[in-house]
């Protein structure tokens, strides 16, 4: 199954994500936002972060999930490419990512990345599939 | 996707209205400043939408504006202008700021002509580009310990002309001399402060630039006298903003206000728009960190343009007087601001937000330099890297904008869908072939912001000249660019 697919929006960048499971849907989200800011293509590195974020419903968890991961790539210099969601509730997640130091990648960066935004944020979840829209400001 | 189809009616030449019936929770019309022609262009995706949906917001006085470089963004549209009546509930919203807080540009002139510039024009971009750190997350050789940046946060420009990035003078051509009073570094998160460290004098990514310009066309000769250009001088644009700092404070206050439309009971149709009332504690924090944000990007440009003066000096082996690398203005577009504005022949303060909108300030303004009270605030307009740019003045018609204008071409075509277009081109061969040098530290960032991808600013410019909302003073046409 497609993981992600970008949709045009004028000024930002838009992102359609799919997943078979809300966990697998966050998952591929955050995949998404780095497929967007680097090459990720043949990338490896063992350095492992682990996250627990609250969040008052699940729309906000995600965009909590990806700022984190964001703040994480600005200030820590690393590019996230495996994500691993552990435990997963309307309000709060559990997770771990694997990435690598920017170091000597950094010609593989792309895009900047502002933020994830609530913009139309909605997740649509029916049987054996989930599916959200993420503009992200860029 | 067109949403809103066929609600709404022109005004006159320039203006459209989306009744306030439209959507049921506007609380007053949108008006849309646009040609006809644009407006096709406008009405294809959800910017009315996004225009409608900012008439839901607690306060808005007259009407829910957007300018004619109006695109769809997230929350408000970029090109929109809100103006909410403190003393009626009236909100601040962090995602009608946008991410990039204070982001703006500057311009300056220069003693040089073409002729000059060009047998040297690829060793100075050469030099912008390595002397300039750029691209994503870039960060630079200013160190400024956490002490001082809680400074920088509160003086803006000033802190770094004091210690040696410009001169006095470039604060006077500053919009709030550089720094909006009442910044609360207290108000700024740890995560911030560390978001946006050793960024200060970086460009970032994206759609910020440097570009070396040459004016081909005068509008307002006596304007032009006293800015001191003419036709066939060079002058230097440079569009930046906050970088991770004002990202970061956007970020987190957008979480906090999401709470507060709970609390102060605020129907948004879009969470995206989550704000709360400017005299409320949210408010005013966010208002404060917002205006270190705002504090931070005027240091930033005026970091850029230090270290760009430098490069010409170095290249054309001269000095600052010969150079006469002299600010024209800095103006801010995604900012929010108190203002006094007369409304029904009362006064009454406002909040104003601007998120890709500039404040356009008419002849007399008191908070205009002096050297401008005749003419007007300048307001910068970047075209795309390969058509114009326009140099423009402030008018006494745009108080019905709350004295507010465009902010730019804006964009036409999505990133992906201007990256297909480009696929197999060289867009820098392109704009050689054009006698424009380009160079950029993002692999995909010249496609994204190929010229095609952009509206044609002259026909923004036009609408706001044309709906006296500012006017035309000067067209300037890039040389060299460097893109993040």
């Amino acid at each position: 199954m497609k993981r992600y697919e970008q949709f045009p929006h004028t000024a930002d960048i838009g992102v359609r994500v799919y997943g078979k499971d809300p966990k697998e849907l966050f998952e591929n989200a955050a995949f998404a936002m780095f497929d967007i800011i680097a090459d990720l293509e043949n990338l490896s590195g063992d350095t492992v972060e682990d996250f627990e974020l609250e969040a008052p419903d699940r729309e906000a968890l995600l965009v909590a999930w990806l700022d984190e991961l964001l703040y994480n790539f600005y200030t820590k210099q690393l590019i996230f490419y495996k994500f691993q969601i552990e435990e997963l509730t309307g309000t709060r997640l559990k997770a771990r990512a694997t990435g690598r130091p920017v170091g000597a990648n950094r010609n593989r960066l792309k895009t900047e990345i502002k933020a994830a935004t609530y913009s139309g944020l909605k997740i649509k979840a029916s049987d054996g599939a989930c599916e959200v829209e993420i503009i992200f400001d860029v | 996707m067109p949403v809103l189809q066929g609600q709404w009616e022109r005004l006159d030449q320039f203006r459209w209205k989306i009744p306030k019936s439209s959507k049921a929770g506007m609380r007053v019309d949108g008006v849309i400043y646009a040609s006809e022609e644009m407006m096709k262009d406008i009405a294809s995706d959800k910017a009315l939408e996004q225009v409608a949906n900012v008439a839901f917001l607690p306060g808005i006085v007259k009407y829910s504006l957007a300018m004619p470089d109006i695109h769809w963004g997230y929350g408000a549209p970029i090109g929109g202008v809100g103006a909410f009546d403190i003393d009626d509930g009236g909100v601040i919203a962090p995602g009608f700021v946008g991410y990039d807080i204070g982001c703006g540009v500057r311009l300056t002139r220069t003693n040089l002509h073409e002729d000059d510039v060009l047998p040297k024009l690829a060793d100075l971009v050469n030099v912008l580009y390595n002397d300039i750190p750029a691209g994503v997350g870039s960060t630079g050789d200013i160190e400024v310990s956490a002490k001082d940046e809680r400074k920088l946060l509160v003086e803006g420009a000033a802190w770094v002309v004091g210690r040696g990035y410009g001169v006095r003078e470039d604060l006077e051509y500053t919009e709030d001399r550089g720094a909006m009073k009442g910044a609360s570094p207290d108000a700024v998160s740890d995560r911030a402060y560390q978001r946006g460290r050793n960024q200060s004098g970086t460009l970032g990514s994206g759609n910020h630039f440097i570009e070396v310009q040459v004016i081909d066309e005068i509008y307002d000769e006596a304007a032009a006298d006293v800015f001191g250009i003419e036709k066939g001088l060079v002058t230097l644009m440079i569009h930046s903003g906050s970088r991770g700092l004002g990202y970061q404070v956007c970020d987190e206050y957008s979480k906090e206000m999401i709470r507060c439309l709970a609390k102060y009971n605020i129907n948004v149709p879009d969470r995206q728009l989550a704000c709360a009332p400017v005299n409320s504690g949210e408010g005013k924090a966010y208002l404060g960190a917002m205006k270190c944000a705002a504090n931070y990007a005027w240091a930033n440009r005026q970091c850029i343009m230090h270290l760009a003066r430098h490069a010409f000096e170095k290249v054309f082996h001269a000095g600052p007087k010969d150079l006469g690398m002299d600010l024209i203005y800095d103006v801010a577009h995604n900012i929010a601001k108190i203002e006094k504005h007369e409304i029904d022949k009362k006064e009454r303060t406002l909040c104003v937000h601007r998120k890709g909108a500039t404040r356009a300030l008419p002849p007399g303004h008191p908070d205009l330099p002096a050297k401008y009270s005749k003419i007007g605030q300048p307001v910068i307009i970047p075209g795309d890297m390969g058509r114009n740019s326009y140099l423009l003045v402030g008018t006494k018609k745009a108080e019905e904008t709350f004295y507010s204008t465009c902010h730019g071409a804006g964009r036409r075509l999505s990133r992906t869908a201007a990256i297909s277009a480009c696929r197999g081109r060289s867009i820098a061969a392109e704009l050689k072939s054009k006698g424009i040098l380009v160079m950029s530290s993002g692999r995909e960032t010249l496609a994204e912001e190929a010229p095609e991808a952009y509206k044609d600013v002259k026909q923004v410019v036009g609408v706001v000249d044309g709906a006296g909302i500012s006017k035309k003073v000067c067209r300037m046409r890039p040389m060299g660019v460097i893109k993040g």
